[in-house]
């Protein structure tokens, strides 16, 4: 097979509050020998916020983005949710809108730069199972992962909306039964569990103007996996994580029970069955103590 | 005749069975069907009622997408019964089929639900057009296509309140309007006809009720069965409540302008000064003992440190000449 070589859009966390993020996504790239190329000049995607104050600023900040990833001739890989949901959402309206497609190459040609619409946007949880394929990994798997009962947490915006599901990896994910999530979870040996939150939402994007909404929310998914007998949660999102993992005092408040769970980001569940160190992982960057290995 | 084929399936059905008037708790009964390729999720309501117990309750009307009375939850998944093939049903949940009403603690007796709250959020806003009519007009009130294509479809809303109790923050939260009201108050406000001034937009700006409280996950999206696309009406809510100068300056406004601030300095988020900027110097400290536990893991990054993106102009040139919204 060919190297996989992709275009990587970190997002804002991985090199803020989640660097294990950060560092399980290079480490799991160096063991699987994908190559990432880092979009040292991408913005801020706006994180579905920055829409609701200027739409037109927030379009042209994700098409200078793409841009970029188009300059390499590569497919952008995101490695958050909400990212990948404002790039492809961008990338759906202006491949979909010539008018505004040309309104933002208006802007973007001030800078020298010009939004085609050439690259894919995809997340790397996509790349690694519809590109590299869950059958190689297994076969890569040096520590598998059968002692653990492993909840697996989607997070809205690599499931919702459907409409962009076609566009952004090959077996269209429903989101009311996803299960890319459990087909990782199963190709790195562990048990998939299955509980009613886990392609519900984790209340991230209201934690500041709703905490009590947010809260709640929060509970309900840990309470959920504790529930279904889960040794601890893994997600593709970053902000998902952020919520599960630092929140659960809240959280435990809001819903008068007391939960918390190790949450992994899914890059860190593959580095562990593929033997990466727990260093190379980042696992002591977690509020919530990873206490099983 | 084709070669179109009718195949059948043994499908179990669990069905929600609650009677206010008797019942202390809800129970589920299991009803065992073979149920054939033709047949949407209201045939097998109907054959609930009539082959199997006379008692099951249900609504329905049109049979045909339009009533919207039939909005029930199959496995979770807010759907209009008369609209949707078992078919795919199956394909999608397998042969477990779970029958609920839409929303559980609102049940009335088995899938009918007490829709009050859903009619008197939708009520608030101003549901119709606000405009004085001239009873004896001279010329007729010509609305162009360019200007019924800026509705984007939120007229095209049936009341099933699918969208509604498929919301997160209404099932918690009970003075939040829901997705349905955004919609419908997006539809008026989109209308060049209409003369509400900022009553309406003011209503659903609102904290803990408004559409800064949603906390966009697109449930609400999926589960329209008309397309309407709600989450799409509350982000032009959104903008509009900027435009027409009815946002106040609170955590919830400065949480959406300070993306702005940041990018503009740093290209990238910068998520300290973004909560410090949206909850004001006093209301920051709340989050104090959460980011003390964050600093000690290395998950907060000191502001000296801030990373920034390369090519930085061309961010601040951006932001400078593509800006649209004042605030």
């Amino acid at each position: 097979m060919e190297k996989l070589r992709y275009a990587l859009f970190t997002g804002c966390t991985a090199k803020e509050s989640t660097p294990e993020q950060m560092m399980s996504t290079m480490a799991v790239a160096n063991k699987l020998g994908i190559e990432l190329i880092e979009l040292t000049e991408a913005s801020c995607c706006g994180a579905s916020h920055l829409q609701d104050y200027d739409d037109f600023l927030s379009l042209v900040l994700n098409a200078r983005n793409i841009a970029y990833a188009e300059k390499h001739g590569l497919t952008m890989v995101t490695i958050c949710n909400t990212c990948q949901l404002n790039s492809a959402m961008t990338k759906h309206r202006l491949d979909n809108n010539a008018e505004l497609k040309a309104k933002v190459n208006a802007k973007l040609g001030e800078v020298g730069l010009e939004y085609k619409g050439t690259s894919q946007v995809i997340h790397f949880l996509y790349a690694i199972i519809d590109d590299f394929g869950l059958d190689k990994i297994k076969e890569m798997v040096v520590k598998p992962l059968s002692q653990f009962n492993i909840a697996p947490f989607y997070g809205c915006h690599n499931i919702r909306p459907s409409e962009l599901q076609n566009e952004t990896h090959k077996k269209a994910e429903n989101p009311y039964n996803p299960t890319s999530l459990d087909d990782l979870i199963i190709a790195c040996g562990g048990v998939n569990v299955d509980y009613t939150e886990k392609n519900k939402c984790c209340g991230f994007h209201a934690e500041l103007q709703a905490p009590r909404t947010a809260a709640i929310l929060t509970g309900n998914a840990v309470a959920g996996a504790m529930d279904a007998n889960a040794d601890w949660m893994v997600t593709p999102c970053p902000l998902c994580h952020l919520k599960l993992d630092t929140q659960t005092h809240h959280a435990s408040v809001a819903i008068g029970r007391e939960v918390s769970l190790p949450v992994l980001h899914m890059q860190q569940m593959l580095g562990l069955a593929l033997g990466c160190t727990n260093e190379e992982l980042g696992l002591k960057h977690h509020v919530t103590k990873v206490d099983f290995i | 005749m084709g070669t179109h084929k009718i195949t059948t399936q043994d499908v179990t059905f669990k069905v929600f069975r609650f009677n206010a008037d008797e019942d202390y708790l809800p129970y589920y009964k299991e009803y065992n069907m073979e149920v054939t390729s033709e047949e949407v999720v209201l045939d097998i309501l109907n054959r609930i009622k009539w082959d199997h117990d006379g008692s099951f309750s249900y609504r329905r009307s049109c049979r045909h997408g339009i009533c919207g009375a039939c909005a029930i939850k199959v496995n979770g998944r807010s759907t209009l019964a008369c609209k949707e093939s078992m078919k795919d049903m199956i394909e999608l949940f397998g042969n477990e089929i779970i029958l609920e009403p839409l929303s559980i603690k609102r049940a009335v007796k088995d899938m009918i639900i007490d829709k009050a709250d859903f009619w008197e959020k939708h009520a608030k806003v101003q549901p119709f057009l606000v405009s004085e009519i001239d009873e004896n007009p001279e010329a007729e009130h010509l609305v162009s296509p360019e200007e019924v294509e800026n509705l984007m479809d939120a007229d095209l809303c049936i009341q099933c309140g699918a969208c509604h109790y498929a919301c997160p923050v209404v099932e918690i939260n009970d003075d939040f309007m829901g997705p349905a009201a955004f919609a419908a108050a997006y539809r008026f406000e989109a209308d060049v006809r209409d003369e509400a001034g900022t009553s309406r937009l003011s209503e659903v700006n609102q904290e803990f009720q408004g559409v800064w409280d949603c906390v966009k996950c697109f449930e609400c999206q999926e589960a329209c069965p008309k397309d309407v696309n709600p989450i799409e009406k509350i982000t032009k809510l959104h903008n509009m409540i900027f435009a027409k100068a009815v946002a106040t300056n609170n955590v919830a406004t400065r949480h959406a302008v300070g993306f702005k601030h940041s990018i503009a300095k740093h290209g990238l988020l910068d998520e300290g000064e973004l909560v410090r900027y949206s909850e004001g110097n006093i209301g920051v400290l709340k989050h104090v003992p959460v980011a003390i536990k964050m600093f000690t893991k290395g998950k907060i990054v000191l502001p000296w440190n801030m990373p920034k993106s390369k090519n930085l102009d061309e961010i601040k040139k951006l932001v400078k000449s593509s800006s649209t919204a004042k605030f």
